[in-house]
């Protein structure tokens, strides 16, 4: 009943989550801090630049905080484990990693959504920003900056099962190495030709772009939506593929039994 | 049919041998005791049938099914116990017997959480978070977590250090009804009073093999010692003076 053991990890996520207001603030607070900020340079540069411009900008600094609760969300329940030295409990269980970064995935996507939908409510209100600027765009693109979560954050725990729990330190700031070759704020064509290279391999690329020509009115282009999704499914698999790797080293050097005896320095 | 069968297992760290050629199996109904000095190998034989060590040679079947190969399977036959491996203190004893009994799939949960909460003395404490509570009920909520699938194979690793005696009895009880049942309990513990108490069989592990295997209560006295302790201390000092 692999169902049965996905949703343990979920459900050990909602008990941790109902009736702790640390744990439950930090699904808001700090996307809420950023859209404050940048939602008032969005209201100045809406004074002084294009109306249009002011609106992608927020609405880039939206979606990508979207993107980066994906990624905590599956770090964070991984977190979870490492810091209540659960690890044996976890992997000498029947749950297969699979199940384990499946649990991962489900929990995140519980989490983004209700973060998501906390921004969403809260830029509408204080600064009049509508998601449905973007139409009917937005959902599929959405999908895609999901699956980057997904990926950046399987690849986050995978870094930490191979240097021990100060790797923490490494991975909250991957998504701020990615986002000057992302697109979020400025087309890719400003950048120079080295970082578009870089920039093109990266599925947020074609997510800003497209969504950025959507409000200059051209409609949804499938030319930005397809490779996008492509590459984020690519980028999943890949990251998987990495951790299953370093899962299984971590079995056959002992790294994983030591882990789950004692904190790995 | 043998519930839990180590057949010729080996674990190397580069030159390293922590475990030689290791066999023993456990049957339906037995309770055989682990035993050896620290570093002697018992813990890393014990993280192999857990799945979290690969061995590097040998093989290890619970319940027929192969731990490598068939591991959800195999593992879904056991449940283990262990110092070391407290469940998350941010959760209430409770909680964790609901997300552990998601995790081995255990059917008729709510009735076997309030089963093995009653039969750990745990029932007030069904809503106390299990980081607050004193080492001893920790390891009961351990245990509890280690009966809540009804486990064909028990692992336990010193499941009694952290009791009072009185809590000690209490564990050494269940675990002998779980055995009486039919249950495979394979067990370690640096108390030679409770293995000779509690073992149907014992095996000495030192540096990596089994060096001796026999009844805790007669093979002392088959190596000229008074008792299990006097044999144990012989195992961690002169091992070569036993199996000359």
């Amino acid at each position: 009943m692999p169902l049965s053991r996905i949703s343990g990890i979920l459900l050990r996520q909602y008990y941790l989550i109902r009736h702790n207001p640390t744990r439950l603030s930090q699904l808001f607070v700090w996307s809420l801090l950023e859209i404050t900020l940048w939602g008032f340079i969005s209201v100045y540069l809406a004074d002084v630049a294009e109306a249009q411009f002011a609106v992608a900008f927020l609405g880039g600094i939206i979606l990508w905080e979207f993107l980066v609760r994906a990624m905590y969300g599956v770090t964070i329940t991984f977190f979870e484990d490492v810091w209540s030295r659960n690890f044996l409990n976890i992997f000498a269980s029947p749950l297969s990693l699979f199940e384990y970064v499946l649990g991962m995935i489900t929990s995140s996507i519980a989490t983004t959504t209700i973060s998501f939908a906390a921004v969403i409510l809260f830029a509408s209100v204080v600064f009049d920003f509508s998601i449905l600027s973007y139409g009917a765009a937005a959902f599929p693109f959405l999908i895609t900056l999901f699956l980057l979560g997904i990926a950046l954050g399987i690849l986050g725990v995978a870094i930490v099962l191979r240097f021990g729990p100060s790797a923490e330190w490494f991975i909250w700031p991957l998504p701020a190495i990615i986002a000057p070759f992302a697109g979020v704020f400025y087309p890719i064509t400003v950048l120079p030709e080295w970082m578009q290279v870089v920039a093109t391999a990266l599925p947020s690329t074609y997510v800003f772009e497209g969504l950025r020509t959507v409000l200059a009115g051209g409609g949804v282009s499938f030319s930005y939506f397809i490779p996008g999704i492509l590459l984020a499914f690519f980028y999943c698999t890949l990251a998987y593929l990495v951790l299953y790797r370093t899962y299984r080293r971590a079995v056959r050097t002992g790294l994983l039994a030591r882990y789950s005896a004692e904190t790995v320095s | 049919m043998s519930v839990l069968a180590v057949t010729d297992l080996k674990k190397r760290y580069g030159e390293t041998e922590a475990v030689r050629g290791v066999s023993f199996t456990v049957a339906k109904g037995e309770i055989i005791g682990l035993l050896g000095p620290n570093g002697a190998g018992k813990t890393t034989t014990i993280s192999m049938i857990l799945g979290i060590l690969e061995p590097s040679a040998g093989s290890i079947t619970i319940d027929g099914h192969n731990v490598q190969t068939e591991r959800t399977a195999a593992l879904n036959a056991t449940n283990f116990a262990a110092v070391y491996a407290q469940l998350p203190g941010n959760l209430t004893v409770e909680q964790n017997m609901n997300v552990f009994g998601r995790i081995y799939s255990v059917r008729n949960l709510r009735d076997r959480i309030e089963h093995v909460l009653k039969e750990m003395d745990l029932v007030r404490f069904r809503n106390t978070k299990a980081g607050v509570l004193s080492s001893g009920e920790q390891t009961r909520v351990a245990l509890a977590k280690a009966f809540l699938n009804e486990p064909k194979l028990l692992l336990l690793d010193e499941p009694t250090a952290s009791l009072d005696p009185s809590s000690a009895q209490l564990v050494r009880e269940k675990i002998r009804t779980y055995a009486k049942n039919g249950g495979a309990v394979l067990w370690t513990s640096h108390n030679m009073h409770e293995v000779t108490e509690v073992c149907h069989r014992v095996l000495f592990v030192s540096h990596g093999a089994v060096l001796l295997e026999g009844d805790p209560r007669t093979l002392p006295g088959e190596y000229a010692k008074k008792d299990l302790e006097e044999l144990f201390i012989t195992v961690a000092r002169e091992p070569l003076s036993l199996s000359e």
